[in-house]
């Protein structure tokens, strides 16, 4: 937080005084920002420094920089595909989650569909009643999607959630948009596509943004319902991760003690794959930022 | 046909059916999707009566009424364990509710918009962190024997042999509690910040006429503008009491701490996965459904009492 601080204090300063109680303030609050992004960096430091260094402590700046680690992570088995199953399922995904989520919302917010309360209440009770993980996961492994690339997004393409938050957009658009369209002859999807989807933008581009980290966190899918040799192309890199610190938390010590003569230990290996799972986040989440408050206050009012 | 005749026939009352009929057929994938995921696994609630073994459809196995409710209530010490840790993870959780808000108050009280912003955008980051990478990040920095924080403290010579806060079983609760608030307390302040602007600006300007001093106005204005909001955000976390989330208490607990974090979520798919007692599990998952239904309801009506409007 100090370097976060200090670093701005001095341009400020001119502004405004500082009282007590507001560099206590300071103080606190930067200091709990600096834990959250102090570990980011702290795993990009490391990644990039030779295990002997790792072992003695790497803070600020990486120490005899190496690239090593990366090189030893592409050499995971199956490391390719998770990286890739990683993208083609957060891109599938989110277009997925997109289209069916936009499409049944402008459906259920059109004032010509019959019984409209009712289906409405069909998507939302979702949200409430959950049958439970095994009756779930029973019925995954009925209709096939065990071993299957498809449980990855379709569970996820109707949420309840963002009908909620996309039916409210779309019902604050002048219905007189609509009505001129249809009376120009436009049908439901020449509506929906033309007029709809144009406006709803922003709306869209926050579903998109959240849906698109749920998809690249996602790993507990994957461990239930991707089992045995068969499916092992289709972990996901959040899996492959998750698999590695398991395995290292079992001979973290075996690895510590050899990894002052090893060009790449466990340590500098798994803070490879960290950073790795993190960057796309790190790249999206300066466009994200803008869409949080709407995103949340959306579905506080109507959620 | 002009585009006169076509809104004439479409307006009319068979133009205006076709319409209604094209929209209902056009939602039903989208319902076949949903009952599919959410409405389909409902059925799977006969498993938990019948002695269920995978192969075997439901009609045929033997049906044993409330045998695996009775089992889950009877005779389960497990039960009961994995009950207190759930009620009380998430009691501890409820009570850190406040530390959102608290945070946004503080941040609204710092007059330098920039760095306000900007410990909002770094404090906000490890919600979108997943929980894999969370585990990866305290086993590297706090938890392992050459994480940073065992580093520094054995350097500053504090204490004698590393620290391993996830093998600690007297603190599990607090410590897995931590890392929960540590992830969501920065996003889970914006909606208090969003709030506190929407706080009438001008009783702010009459308390400063009144000459009240910047902690009258946050106790007298800024923390009674808040508190609907908090009311809708601790009913909503009274009905979620019994999921904690199973990843967090999936990654996090050890062989150690297993006692004090096995939580429902964890349990249930261990029972049912690994163990493979479909029908107990899916007993369990009952329970769950209803007495979060329960809660739900009975939190709605409680802001019905108390605010006079309902949650959702």
């Amino acid at each position: 937080m100090n370097t976060q601080a200090t670093a701005k204090q001095p341009k400020i300063q001119q502004k405004a005084k500082w009282t007590i109680h507001e560099v206590v303030i300071c103080v606190i609050v930067g200091l709990f920002a600096f834990m959250c992004v102090y570990p980011l960096w702290y795993i990009f430091v490391n990644s990039f420094s030779t295990p002997a260094a790792v072992n003695r402590g790497v803070f600020l700046i990486p120490i005899d920089f190496t690239t090593e680690a990366y090189g030893e992570m592409m050499k995971i088995a199956g490391i390719g595909s998770s990286i890739w199953i990683a993208f083609a399922r957060t891109i599938t995904g989110t277009c997925l989650t997109l289209a069916c989520s936009s499409f049944a919302a402008y459906l259920l917010a059109n004032k010509d569909l019959p019984t409209k309360k009712l289906l409405y209440r069909f998507f939302i009770i979702t949200m409430y009643v959950n049958a439970g993980f095994i009756p779930y996961y029973l019925t995954i492994s009925n209709i096939g999607l065990k071993n299957n690339f498809l449980v990855y997004i379709l569970p996820t393409a109707v949420q309840a959630y963002f009908l909620i938050l996309i039916k409210t957009y779309i019902e604050g658009i002048p219905a007189e948009l609509t009505e001129a369209a249809e009376i120009d002859g436009a049908g439901i999807l020449r509506t929906f596509w033309q007029i709809i989807l144009p406006l709803s933008k922003p709306i869209i581009a926050t579903i998109a943004v959240f849906a698109a980290v749920n998809q690249w966190n996602a790993w507990s899918d994957d461990m239930f319902f991707m089992q045995g040799r068969k499916s092992a192309s289709l972990h996901c890199l959040q899996y492959l991760l998750y698999q590695k610190l398991q395995q290292n938390a079992v001979n973290t010590q075996a690895g510590a003690a050899a990894g002052a003569g090893v060009k790449v230990s466990n340590s500098t290996l798994r803070m490879a794959m960290s950073f790795v799972t993190v960057v796309p986040i790190l790249c999206v989440y300066p466009y994200m930022q803008r869409f949080f408050t709407k995103g949340i206050m959306l579905g506080a009012v109507k959620g | 046909m002009t585009g006169e005749a076509r809104a004439v026939k479409r307006s009319g009352w068979n133009g205006r059916k076709k319409k209604q009929l094209k929209l209902v057929l056009l939602l039903l994938p989208f319902m076949a999707l949903v009952f599919v995921f959410s409405y389909a696994p409902l059925f799977g609630w006969g498993y938990a009566f019948v002695d269920f073994t995978p192969g075997v459809s439901m009609f045929e196995s033997k049906f044993v009424g409330l045998k695996y409710f009775r089992r889950i209530f009877g005779n389960s010490a497990d039960f009961i364990k994995v009950m207190r840790n759930t009620l009380t993870i998430s009691s501890m959780n409820i009570c850190c509710s406040v530390l959102p808000a608290i945070f946004a108050i503080a941040l609204s009280m710092v007059k330098r918009p920039r760095f306000a912003k900007l410990v909002q955008t770094a404090s906000s980051i490890p919600n979108f962190l997943s929980w894999v990478l969370v585990y990866s990040i305290v086993f590297m920095l706090i938890a392992s024997e050459s994480s940073a924080m065992n580093i520094i403290l054995m350097r500053l010579g504090l204490v004698s042999s590393p620290l391993s806060p996830l093998t600690n079983y007297e603190h599990a609760w607090t410590i897995q509690v931590s890392i929960g608030v540590w992830k969501s307390l920065g996003y889970n302040a914006i909606i208090y910040l969003s709030s506190i602007t929407s706080i009438d600006q001008e009783l702010y300007e009459a308390a400063d006429v009144d000459g009240a001093d910047a902690w009258k106005k946050v106790l007298h204005i800024t923390v009674p503008g808040l508190l609907p909001t908090f009311f809708v955000l601790l009913l909503l976390a009274i009905s979620n009491m019994l999921s904690n989330g199973f990843d967090q208490f999936w990654l996090l607990a050890t062989g150690m701490t297993w006692d004090k974090l096995e939580v429902f979520d964890t349990y249930v798919y261990r029972m049912g996965i690994k163990n493979m007692e479909y029908s107990l599990a899916t007993a369990m998952g009952i329970f769950k459904s209803v007495v979060s239904i329960l809660l739900l309801t009975a939190a709605n009506i409680g802001s019905k009492k108390l605010r006079g409007t309902s949650i959702f």
